[in-house]
């Protein structure tokens, strides 16, 4: 193999991105708006943005923080929503595992939803690639990712300040988090999670700290879990 | 918002720092371990089980309404909801149900 296959794979991952940032851009704006309107200041904003990259907990942390919730619970539920990223660690740990400790640290630092999906299909599609070639993809999905999601979050900031507070940008968090939630509703499983998710929130509401966050989302994990279960053991 | 300065980077720092850890855990840390199925089962089912119980209250009881139900709020997440679920698409969902949000309260307000 040619001592440029690394390069190739590189370019190959930037230009499988690319589409991706269409995505990606209104998420970060969004956030940049919604931050501001909170109350945030531009740095932490940012630091949210750059230290998090992450929107989904990011946008439970402001929701939280709006509801006044104690530190550890804020900091909890949103580390909660991205419990999901250890099993893409997990996933990516055989491909990416023999490289070295800063590139695995950076790799892990930009794994996101869109990174992780374009570079897992990658190594599925082609088992034959090199360590650094496989590293080098991953790079190459992040390169247009990243940049565009915290480019916008502070285009957002920006816009956001601009805004009248007449748009009830505050019904955008839970349209956010529905259009999130809708493409992921791919089987029964996952159905059962999120019906008993709202309905472990109606029925848990009561409970102080917003602590039915963690309960309704534990509740809906297992059923889940369980549903798949019984699937697989069906088939 | 009712958090000082120190707080809210306590809350940001926390948040970044943790979410490194999970996402290096097994790529850096725990090495080339297989997950037992049974955990990679719950694991798949974090996002789609928190996100709708944080929705529920700001769809049902928003603090914008003082608490009360508001239809345009119902109706505008059945939409966003419905279109997300036809097109399999993020970006649609919040056009259409943001869309509906502002047009039905045009019309109803």
């Amino acid at each position: 193999m040619s001592a440029s296959s690394p390069r190739a794979a590189y370019r190959r991952g930037v230009s499988a991105a690319l589409p991706f940032v269409i995505v990606v851009a209104p998420f970060g704006l969004l956030f940049g708006v919604v931050g501001t309107e909170a109350g945030l200041d531009i740095a932490q904003v940012m630091g949210f943005t750059v230290l998090v990259i992450a929107g989904a907990s990011q946008f439970t942390a402001l929701q939280l923080m709006a509801d006044g919730a104690p530190t550890l619970i804020v900091v909890a539920s949103a580390l909660a929503v991205n419990l999901r990223m250890a099993m893409y660690s997990a996933s990516l740990a055989p491909y990416l595992g023999q490289a070295p400790f800063w590139q695995r640290a950076l790799a892990a630092y930009m794994n996101v939803d869109q990174t992780y999906a374009l570079a897992h299909a990658e190594y599925e599609a082609r088992p034959a690639t090199t360590a650094p070639e496989r590293m080098a993809f991953f790079f190459g999905t992040a390169t247009p990712i990243i940049p565009v999601w915290v480019g916008a979050t502070a285009v957002g900031i920006w816009v956001g300040a601009a805004l009248p507070p007449a748009l009830g940008l505050d019904f955008a968090v839970p349209i956010t988090f529905i259009a999130l939630i809708a493409p992921a509703l791919r089987t029964l499983a996952h159905v059962a999670a999120a019906v008993t998710s709202v309905v472990m929130a109606i029925l848990l509401g009561f409970l102080p700290w917003n602590l039915w966050l963690l309960a309704a989302g534990l509740a809906a994990m297992i059923v889940g879990a369980e549903v798949e279960r019984r699937m697989e053991a069906r088939r | 918002m009712s958090y000082s300065d120190a707080q809210l980077w306590v809350i940001i720092l926390a948040l970044g720092v943790g979410t490194f850890l999970i996402r290096f855990s097994f790529l850096g840390i725990l090495g080339n371990r297989e997950l037992p199925p049974w955990l990679l089962r719950h694991l798949r089912y974090t996002a789609v089980g928190i996100l709708p119980a944080m929705v529920t209250p700001l769809v049902l009881w928003p603090e914008a309404t003082g608490g009360t139900l508001d239809p345009v709020r119902v109706a505008s997440a059945v939409v966003g909801l419905g279109v997300g679920l036809w097109t399999k698409n993020a970006i649609w969902a919040i056009v259409s149900g943001m869309g509906s949000f502002w047009a039905l309260g045009a019309l109803l307000g």
